[in-house]
């Protein structure tokens, strides 16, 4: 006999199907594995970014990012209450069990890319902490402050750099279009929860900037169940070999 | 950096002009640092940005992330006049002079900074 659970388990071998994670939990993983993941994918300019001021920039966005999600993992380990600590969600999970949205799981690609990319989420991130700074939830509201204020730092350097890039020279406008265009289909997963709002946020630069709003309807979801891109498994690879390699390692 | 891009005969020139001006990188810029309220803006060090915005947040970025400073100017390095470090005779030396010099003045602590 099979029950409509044993189902789902079994189509998922690898680890905990977010559907059966309790509600709080998951909105703590998503938010812990999203500044996870895009701080793992900033990490990859170090060193190859255009100058070096924009590859400290980078890097420090990247450990605003990751300060985020490791308070946010401890915390998880709390509301769970099983003992897990920030490396047990951080390395231990796997593709399956992130929750993160398929934006910042996006390669790098090139400096347009990956400021679009920035930016999308700077827009998301600004609403969200708003929301979560009046959680009932005292540590949830705590981490909210302090992170809505690096969002809003974060938000300006992106911003900045979308009006320099789309406004700047023909190539760096092209560029910045044509990142527009690739990630515009992983827009809807974060604005849902803030339609308008979202949506406002970046106009305002959009039209500042010339950039256009694509007109493709097309938009990728699923990331919050688990459901991922191909870019997520090889970053989650590097990320976490070692750890696998050798358990429960420390230096 | 060094690209190996596919070129198209008669792209060349137009590709390597814009190669070349990528390569000269952006203008330099000094910052100034005021630690607290009451003294001056300092000259702590140079970045490069392509405008005075982002010459702001990359001085925050490369300078002030700990909390360094109240204020930050940035200046174009190319607006700073200077004179040449031969001419040093001319114009910072006391020649001598020591009644220049106040040395023999003692400064009470509660004046603070002079």
């Amino acid at each position: 006999m099979s029950d409509v659970n044993d189902v789902i388990v079994s189509s998922f071998p690898q680890g905990t199907p977010a559907i059966d994670l309790d509600p709080r939990l998951r909105a703590i993983l998503s938010h812990a594995d999203d500044n996870m993941v895009l701080a793992q994918r900033l990490g990859e300019w170090i060193s190859n970014a255009p100058d070096l001021e924009i590859d400290i920039a980078l890097g420090n966005i990247a450990l605003d990012h990751l300060g985020v999600a490791r308070t946010l993992y401890t915390h998880a380990g709390q509301v769970e209450g099983q003992g897990r600590t920030e490396d047990d969600f951080a390395m231990g999970r796997t593709e399956r069990e992130f929750l993160n949205l398929l934006l910042v799981e996006q390669p790098n690609g090139d400096f347009a890319h990956t400021i679009v990319r920035q930016f999308f989420f700077d827009v998301y991130q600004l609403l969200l902490w708003a929301e979560l700074s009046e959680s009932d939830d005292e540590t949830l509201a705590g981490v909210a402050a302090k992170a809505r204020k690096e969002a809003a730092y974060h938000h300006e350097f992106s911003s900045s750099w979308m009006l320099r890039l789309g406004d700047g020279t023909d190539e760096s406008h092209t560029r910045t279009q044509q990142a527009v265009d690739a990630l515009w289909r992983f827009t809807a997963e974060l604005s849902e929860p803030y339609a308008d709002a979202w949506q406002k946020g970046t106009a305002m630069v959009f039209s500042e900037a010339g950039l256009l709003v694509p007109d493709d309807a097309y938009q990728r979801s699923g990331g919050r169940e688990g459901y991922h891109t191909e870019h997520l498994g090889p970053l989650l690879a590097e990320m976490q070999w070692m750890d696998r390699a050798y358990p429960g390692m420390d230096w | 950096m060094t690209y190996d891009v596919p070129v198209a005969p008669g792209e060349s020139a137009e590709l390597e002009e814009r190669i070349e001006g990528a390569a000269e990188g952006w203008p330099m810029w000094e910052v100034f640092v005021r630690a607290r309220r009451g003294i001056s803006h300092v000259h702590i060090g140079s970045l490069h940005a392509p405008d005075a915005r982002s010459a702001l947040q990359n001085a925050r970025d490369v300078y002030t992330r700990r909390g360094e400073g109240v204020s930050v100017w940035v200046v174009p390095s190319s607006e700073i006049s200077a004179f040449e470090p031969e001419a040093a005779a001319e114009y910072v030396e006391a020649n001598e002079k020591v009644y220049r010099l106040a040395t023999t003045y003692d400064i009470p602590d509660e004046v603070g900074q002079m």
